[in-house]
């Protein structure tokens, strides 16, 4: 049975530090068929093809286990190397061309045709001329094997729109002889919608000339338009391997989110709080931000005083923008209601001014001053904008140090920060006090919105459940309206009140925790129910 | 073990290293027969005389545009600000009207048209700086170059009254090394000056105890200044200059416009460019103009990477202790070396060697970004 697979890699396990990225996946393709490989955010598809590739990354931090046969035959891949000897090609996400160069000279770089002269003769290969004609016919066949007729091979890749760079490089593996297994890791996340469909149909062409296919998404509707068979993963585990004619979209998007939800508040203490569409806290009118890689375009949700309410989403898809855009990071447009008055962000402050404080996603880039003192960073927001911990010596103010020393040891308790003392920078610290210090400088500004972005990434269980279980604490018993960014969909279930799922900028719809799981992934991946129905 | 291993983290190996050098040397020049107490007042004397313009690093490299070598800007602007001041003083007839007073008038006139002429230039410049964000030290090293190239054009252009800044035989333009003696030079760590023109009620300014030089008066102003640069970065506006200097991003994000800290920084360090030149030629004795301060930016950059300062983060006990060893190399090799290989150039080459060497080694360990 097992040689009807070109290639299958069974059992493949892989740990980082301890953390199991990967628990005894299989993943086997046939020759010469597409087949999708799915997951969210951190399901482990890089992880699996980082193995497939050999590359250095899964070598320094220990190897895998598990093995992986091409044709039947047990293989070692120990580089990229050793992996494009093998037939296995990748074309990558961001693209590995260099610009000043022409197609032709991309296409066969590293792989350069050469012909002897009388200098190489003496000097070795590295002297030898180049043969341009060959060069330019391989590279010009190779992308008429792909349909691009029209990219000439001796432009400049620079200047060229992204959708034919991605062909290029497609040009280039394919011209790689014996290619048997082409990855393409989100080829389509780039690409507007009529490159995507083109991108779609090379693809099939490929594995009509009998090439197999890898390709990584997270559009569902791309797979059930081109696939064949899919490998579904969930949280590092094999979840399983279907054919997609035998499966609906429905189908899919709840196998690849599919987790038991664990509540963290009882629903009876959810009754003491008034929760109602007259009393807003936090209002977005065509709000658009302009973050590269996260644009927001165009939100409008309203927020309700005294709730949690969550935005999910996909990453790129511009819900790690919404809170950026409120810090003043980065330029916005569109209207900002913070309990009816509307915020004028080109100010720098202005929001902290109106009792919004937030955590950021990006805890060392942003969230923290790292060669400072815990004390200096809880205290700093408090102290520049509401005047706090300073005494006022004539024009002078000046750090009041035994009421920051106080505060923040009260904070290092209420928070359970693991530390020397007030004075251990920042930096020291390991992930998850760090987030609790970033926390801390939130909650020094007493909020009435408290947004936090991610609260939880690379923190431990332990100090992910505190936070949680704070948030959630502050929110009952101070009533804090909290809007919480994350791309943890479990989390985000639960706690909030709501959740928004952000797709292509805009909120794709707001859901309740406990929708169906069918229907969460379903919009994820941008797709109305109708439509899957 | 361990708490030599905290001893040795906490200084690190470039200040082990040249803090044992430093200690050689002073054994080796007391074995040599040099006496331990002028060689005391020798690094004092030293220290406190540049100790101000390495103090002008601290709101550099806090806010952000790391190792200010533009300093000569600040230099320039102190030294504009004494030529005026004595100029001034002369053409008033301070000496004949104000008698021992006229030093001190003139010391703060200086002062005080310094720090101006520098908060002004140092304003224009931190808004050239917020221009050239990632290459800031570059930048800076070149104003500080054209600055003094300028400054060259106006000290030949001036046409002063005052002889002792004039060139000695006829024309207009001030010459290369004019003599405070008549002024304010030494007027607070010179015993001989204090003696000599001061009354006795200001006697503890500078006195003599055997061989031992104590300038009082200097200890008291460069602790003062010291003082307030601390007491500045304890303050909201500098505390929130260190923030911008730490993470641009953070800052931005706690509602703080960090293009005008970093034009604060700038020009703070520029006003204590302008102090710190007045009190070192106060110590010296002379005014120094033309290319004279060319290279002091470099010496101030040296003796704050000494210190264990990186060009992200800097505070006072780095320019103590930098300045300290710095200028304690100096002071007690140049004796040594002589005695030992006798070679006339060799103190200065080792001077040179030690002070680029330094900049070198620092600029090769520090790192970009958040790091």
């Amino acid at each position: 049975m097992e040689e009807q697979y070109l290639l299958s890699m069974e059992g493949i396990s892989k740990e980082y530090y301890g953390n199991k990225v990967l628990k005894n996946v299989n993943l086997r393709v046939k020759p010469g068929e597409i087949h999708a490989l799915v997951g969210e955010n951190g399901a482990g598809k890089s992880t699996l093809m980082n193995i497939l590739f050999g590359m250095p990354v899964i070598f320094s931090t220990g190897g895998y286990e598990g093995e992986i046969k091409l044709n039947g035959e047990v293989i070692q891949i120990n580089s990229p190397h050793n992996a494009m000897q093998q037939g296995i090609g990748m074309v990558h996400q961001e693209f590995m061309l260099i610009p000043e160069f022409s197609v032709t000279e991309n296409i066969k770089l590293g792989r350069e045709i050469g012909e002897k002269t009388i200098f190489s003769k003496f000097f070795g290969p590295l002297l030898e001329k180049m043969n341009w004609d060959q060069m330019s016919r391989d590279s010009r066949k190779a992308l008429n094997s792909i349909g691009m007729m029209n990219i000439e091979e001796y432009t400049k890749v620079a200047g060229m729109p992204i959708g034919y760079k991605q062909f290029v490089e497609i040009a280039r593996e394919i011209d790689k002889s014996g290619i048997r297994l082409l990855v393409f890791d989100e080829p389509t996340a780039v690409l507007t919608e009529s490159e995507a469909s083109r991108l779609l149909e090379i693809m099939r062409m490929i594995s009509e000339k009998g090439v197999a296919i890898i390709f990584i998404t997270h559009r569902l509707t791309e797979v059930m338009a081109v696939a064949d068979s899919m490998t579904i993963l969930r949280d590092g585990e094999f979840v399983a391997r279907k054919e997609v004619k035998d499966s609906s979209l429905t189908n899919i998007a709840e196998l690849m989110i599919g987790r038991k939800v664990e509540k963290l508040v009882e629903d009876d203490i959810l009754a003491h709080r008034e929760l109602s569409d007259d009393n807003l806290a936090l209002e977005f009118i065509n709000y658009h931000v302009d973050m590269p890689g996260e644009k927001v375009r165009g939100l409008d949700v309203k927020i309700r005083e005294g709730e949690i309410f969550g935005f999910g989403g996909l990453a790129g898809q511009g819900k790690i923008g919404i809170l950026n855009g409120i810090m003043g990071l980065y330029e916005t447009a569109g209207e900002v209601l913070v309990f009816g008055k509307a915020l004028d962000l080109t100010r720098l402050g202005e929001a902290l001014r109106n009792g919004i404080a937030f955590v950021s996603e990006d805890r060392r880039g942003v969230g923290l001053l790292l060669g400072e003192s815990i004390e200096r960073n809880i205290i700093f927001s408090a102290m520049q904008i509401n005047d706090e911990f300073l005494t006022r010596i004539g024009p002078l103010k000046i750090l009041n140090k035994a009421k920051a020393d106080e505060h923040t040891r009260n904070m290092i308790k209420l928070l359970d920060i693991r530390c020397t003392g007030p004075s251990q920078t920042v930096g020291s610290l390991s992930g998850g006090n760090q987030q609790k210090v970033c926390l801390a400088r939130a909650i020094t500004m007493v909020p009435r919105i408290l947004i936090v972005s991610e609260p939880t990434r690379g923190i431990d269980i332990g100090a992910k459940k505190l936070v949680l279980e704070y948030l959630t604490k502050i929110n009952r018993e101070l009533g804090t309206t909290i809007v919480m960014i994350s791309s943890e969909l479990v989390e985000l279930r639960s706690l909030c009140d709501r959740i928004a799922i952000v797709s292509e900028g805009k909120v794709f719809s707001v859901m309740k925790p406990d929708d169906p799981d069918a229907a969460f992934g379903l919009a994820m991946a941008g797709v109305r129910e109708e439509a899957a129905a | 073990m361990k708490t030599l291993k905290t001893f040795y983290d906490n200084i690190g190996l470039p200040r082990l290293i040249i803090g044992v050098f430093f200690i050689l040397l002073v054994i080796s020049s007391i074995l040599l027969g040099f006496s331990p107490a002028a060689l005391v007042s020798d690094v004092l004397r030293r220290w406190l005389m540049y100790g101000t313009l390495v103090l002008a690093m601290v709101p550099g490299i806090q806010s952000g545009i790391g190792l200010n070598f533009g300093v000569s800007l600040g230099i320039s602007s102190g030294l504009l600000g004494a030529v005026l001041a004595m100029e001034i003083s002369f053409i008033s007839g301070w000496d004949a009207s104000m008698g021992a007073g006229a030093p001190w008038m003139t010391l703060l006139l200086a002062l005080a048209l310094g720090v101006v002429f520098a908060a002004a230039l140092g304003t224009i410049y931190g808004m050239l700086l917020n221009r050239v964000k990632g290459s800031e030290m570059t930048v800076s090293t070149y104003v500080g170059f054209s600055v003094i190239a300028f400054m060259n054009i106006v000290w030949l252009s001036l046409a002063f009254k005052n002889g002792e800044l004039r060139w000695p035989l006829q024309g207009q333009g001030l010459r290369n090394t004019a003599s405070l003696a008549g002024s304010f030079g030494g007027l607070l760590s010179n015993p001989d000056v204090v003696q000599a023109t001061q009354p006795k009620w200001l006697q503890w300014l500078a006195f003599r105890v055997g061989d031992l030089t104590v300038p009082i008066g200097l200890i008291l102003v460069f602790g003062l200044l010291c003082f307030l640069v601390w007491l500045f970065f304890r303050t909201k506006m500098g505390i929130a200059m260190s923030g911008a200097g730490e993470n641009q991003l953070f800052t931005t994000s706690s509602g703080i416009n960090v293009d005008r800290k970093r034009i604060q920084g700038t020009a703070i360090s520029t006003m204590l460019g302008a102090v710190g030149i007045i009190l070192y030629a106060q110590t010296y004795g002379f005014l120094q103009l033309y290319n004279a301060p060319l290279m002091m930016g470099f010496a101030s950059v040296a003796s704050i990477l000494i210190g264990g300062a990186t060009v992200h983060r800097a505070n006072i006990s780095n320019v103590l202790i930098g300045t300290l060893l710095f200028q304690g190399i100096l002071v007690t090799a140049l004796p040594v070396v002589n005695k030992v290989v006798e070679i006339g150039a060799l103190p200065e080459v080792l001077r040179i060697i030690i002070s680029n060497g330094i900049i070198l080694y620092a600029l090769s360990k520090t790192k970009g970004g958040n790091q």
